[in-house]
């Protein structure tokens, strides 16, 4: 009985049947409304640096890079998390892209950054 | 022995299933490393672009610069669009977990319109710049910008046919609660077309 519990416990993921798991994970229709307005919101703040872009001049690039990039990771973060169901979903799952992800940013900021394009 | 059929039987319980070693399904691993490598497709469009878009020498003074190029208003409704086709996406999703298969066709069928309605926004956004005389060749931003989007656009397209084929599928009755994993691992590339335009419409358009 103990080694089964070593078993599970090296395993490290449920022995549940996957369905059954995935069923009591799935977000609820209006949960998936509520984010679609969260995502909406972001958006529309995010064309607001437009409509504001005068301010956005004076202030400088980097205010607007400031302001705009926490918004574009926020939405980038609840799609994949929710969406595409990476906050509940195999971890495994989540490793794969994050890995593709942190190597694609990796190997393209070092080709900008040698190719002086911050400076 | 008995020791032994123990401690096999989690993995057992897991390929009862999935009838993987793993307990996950093939198709789903293999869809999400195709989206981590496609990060790689796209990390270097956008690095790219990013490298050559104030480096333009050739064309119409005016057109050098994506700033005097872009329609901003016109791209944030079309971001708007595609972000809540992933919306539907989801609901279509969630309809087949739930057996609900005609729900699952609606929604797979505004997803393919929202997706058609981006798509005809690029083509009308590609035409103007075409018109005003920004062609592939014009210069390196219009190279990049192009590639970049036009590659995104053909991400999408083939999105709409996959999308058309499920609906075919369910009004054949071939699209049962049975397959609401081939709905899911679908999903999963729709929603990765939208977080690649998150990022294509806050670096390329917003940030001058």
């Amino acid at each position: 009985m103990s080694s089964s519990t070593d078993l599970q416990t090296h395993i490290g993921t449920p022995t549940e049947p996957h369905h059954q798991s995935h069923e009591h994970t799935h977000p609820s229709d209006r949960s998936y409304i509520v984010i679609a307005v969260i995502l909406a919101v972001i958006t529309a703040l995010e064309v607001g640096t437009y409509v504001f872009e005068d301010w956005f001049e004076d202030a400088g690039t980097g205010v607007l890079i400031a302001t705009l990039f926490p918004m574009m990771i926020a939405k980038f973060a609840i799609v994949c998390g929710w969406f595409m169901h990476l906050k509940y979903d195999n971890p495994i799952f989540r490793r794969i892209f994050v890995f593709g992800l942190v190597l694609a940013t990796a190997v393209y900021m070092a080709v900008m950054t040698s190719m002086q394009l911050f400076g | 022995m008995s020791d032994l059929a123990v401690e096999t039987s989690p993995t057992l319980e897991a390929e009862e299933h999935h009838g993987t070693s793993t307990g996950i399904s093939n198709e789903k691993l293999a869809m999400w490393v195709f989206l981590g490598s496609d990060c790689l497709l796209f990390g270097a469009l956008i690095s790219t672009y990013l490298l050559v878009r104030h480096n333009s020498t050739s064309g119409p003074e005016a057109l050098r610069e994506p700033a005097n190029v872009f329609d901003i208003p016109f791209t944030s409704v079309s971001s708007f669009v595609l972000l809540m086709s992933s919306l539907t996406m989801a609901l279509a999703v969630g309809a087949i977990h739930r057996g609900d298969v005609r729900r699952c066709r609606g929604f797979l069928a505004t997803t393919a319109l929202l997706g058609a309605t981006f798509i005809g926004g690029q083509v009308y956004e590609f035409t103007a710049f075409y018109n005003e005389g920004l062609g592939y060749t014009t210069n390196l931003f219009g190279s990049a910008f192009y590639t970049l989007t036009g590659f995104h656009g053909v991400h999408v397209s083939v999105g709409i046919m996959f999308l058309m084929s499920l609906v075919v599928m369910s009004l054949r009755g071939n699209l049962g609660p049975d397959k609401a994993e081939t709905v899911e691992i679908f999903g999963l590339y729709w929603h990765f077309v939208d977080i690649v335009w998150i990022l294509i419409f806050t670096i390329v358009y917003l940030i001058p």
